[in-house]
């Protein structure tokens, strides 16, 4: 027997049974071992992982990096040490790093109810494939609007980006099937992967004047940003256009 | 229908790294496909019609689905032929590191990467492009450690991504004048292990083919 210290209670210590099931218990729901998350209220990125651990109710803190540009703490350099990039999930003593990863091993480590991939391998790949798109292409091509430096550049650099929104437009038109979200009636992967344009996009707009998103091109992403950004799962974490305009213009020396 | 059911075809030039993952990922699954030279100059209908947004090899076409992007087509091989042994392990942990480390290879150890060692002269450029490869490739040395393989005993996920330029250090050898062997005496070991394997022996072509693929290349490009 072991003297409680705070209560001074006797309390027998768990038997080897007790310890193999908490143990399983664990590794089963991963719900009784320390979440943390990594984050800045800036980044599209860490919004995907809050989303995540919102739709499957995970108690985890929150931890800002108040100027992950400027200085990054030792806790983000120690378990993103290539990278050291938010956000990074700490589940016990394991970090795990990269936005889509970290949505992944969440509707892995617990897989209960709702899904966040969709069940069958053909629409998973679609899914993959188009969050791919979304990280490269896509942030390629908002990346060189922001930083085009004249008239021509800012033309091309819009035309392409427009170019990349129309794909993503006929993904929606195809996956979503009047459901509302990419994965049809529920929000899932590749809304949660798609939402990171959303703030950016908002931005854009707001220092160029151009409707990147409009119910002329795109009425279907317009639609669905409106139905994201309300989202139980999404509201709370993301941040207002002006909190995004005022943000976009300290990181890019804008006016 | 089973799942696993429809005719596998697979959009791919003989040299491309991308298109070694996908057949050595059907190859490890025992899938029987079929295999159509694209003229990368000369890219046919149906290439652009089944990846449309990026016009690229390998396109998987599984019955009527065409699926692009390399990683996208194992994982999507890994989950549709279940029946032989998975690429990724079961825990979440164990995934959640194996995508880390296979997205880490594809973005550091790449085609783009590899040009700017065979597509420039001998000089600061180039010297720029060997460095950052083999600053990559140290690091994913480090990962390896002593381990048979990038998962450990099983041959996997890490594996099939990284392998495919084993058969391009060769050519990037010959172009940049160094050694990988020399600097990366593990991760060469290791390409010796899984070319033991069936399934990339017969999907990795010889490393003097890719030699002379790059020389072309090079002359293309104006490179001498």
């Amino acid at each position: 027997m072991i003297k409680n210290k705070k209560t001074n209670s006797l309390i027998s210590p768990d038997t080897t049974q007790t310890k193999k099931r908490k143990k399983t218990d664990m590794a089963q729901n991963g719900s009784n071992t320390t979440v943390k998350l990594l984050g800045t209220w800036s980044s599209p990125f860490a919004l995907r992982a809050r989303i995540a651990l919102h739709l499957k109710s995970v108690e985890y803190e929150y931890i800002e990096e108040a100027d992950v540009l400027k200085s990054k703490s030792d806790l983000l350099v120690k378990s993103n040490p290539i990278h050291k990039k938010v956000p990074v999930l700490i589940h016990g003593d394991v970090s795990i790093c990269e936005s889509l990863n970290i949505v992944q091993y969440v509707d892995e480590s617990w897989p209960s109810k709702p899904s966040i991939l969709p069940s069958l391998p053909k629409d998973r790949a679609f899914a993959r494939f188009w969050a791919h798109f979304v990280d490269g292409k896509c942030f390629e091509s908002i990346d060189a609007v922001v930083r085009a430096k004249d008239d021509t550049e800012k033309i091309a650099a819009a035309r392409n980006l427009m170019e990349n929104l129309a794909a993503l437009e006929d993904a929606f038109q195809k996956s979503s099937k009047d459901g509302g979200f990419f994965g049809g009636e529920n929000i899932g992967f590749l809304d949660i992967a798609c939402g990171v344009i959303v703030g950016p996009l908002s931005v854009i707009e707001a220092f160029s004047g151009v409707k990147f998103l409009s119910p002329d091109t795109t009425p279907g992403l317009v639609q669905w940003a409106e139905i994201f950004r309300a989202h139980e799962a999404v509201k709370p974490y993301m941040p207002t256009v002006a909190e995004f305009v005022e943000f976009a213009k300290q990181k890019f020396n804008l006016q | 229908m089973g799942k696993e059911n429809g005719k596998v075809v697979v959009l791919d030039f003989w040299a491309s790294p991308y298109g070694m993952r996908t057949k050595i990922a059907l190859r490890e699954k025992g899938v029987e496909f079929e295999v159509q030279q694209e003229d990368l100059w000369n890219k046919s209908e149906l290439l652009l019609k089944s990846n449309p947004v990026h016009k690229k090899v390998p396109v998987l076409i599984h019955g009527d689905i065409p699926i692009s992007e390399s990683l996208v087509q194992v994982q999507y091989i890994d989950e549709t032929w279940t029946d032989a042994a998975s690429f990724l392990p079961s825990d979440p942990q164990s995934r959640a590191t194996a995508r880390f480390w296979a997205d880490f290879a594809d973005k550091t150890i790449s085609f783009e990467g590899g040009k700017n060692i065979w597509g420039n002269k001998k000089g600061e450029e180039q010297e720029k492009g060997k460095k950052e490869f083999l600053e990559s490739l140290k690091v994913l040395e480090a990962e390896l450690g002593d381990k048979t393989y990038f998962g450990g005993e099983t041959f996997g996920y890490v594996d099939i991504t990284l392998v495919p330029f084993y058969s391009w250090f060769y050519a990037l050898e010959k172009c940049g004048d160094f050694s990988v062997e020399a600097e990366c005496p593990k991760i060469v070991a290791w390409g010796k292990r899984c070319v033991e394997r069936n399934s990339v022996a017969a999907s990795l072509p010889e490393s003097e083919k890719v030699y002379q693929q790059v020389l072309k290349l090079r002359q293309i490009f104006g490179v001498e």
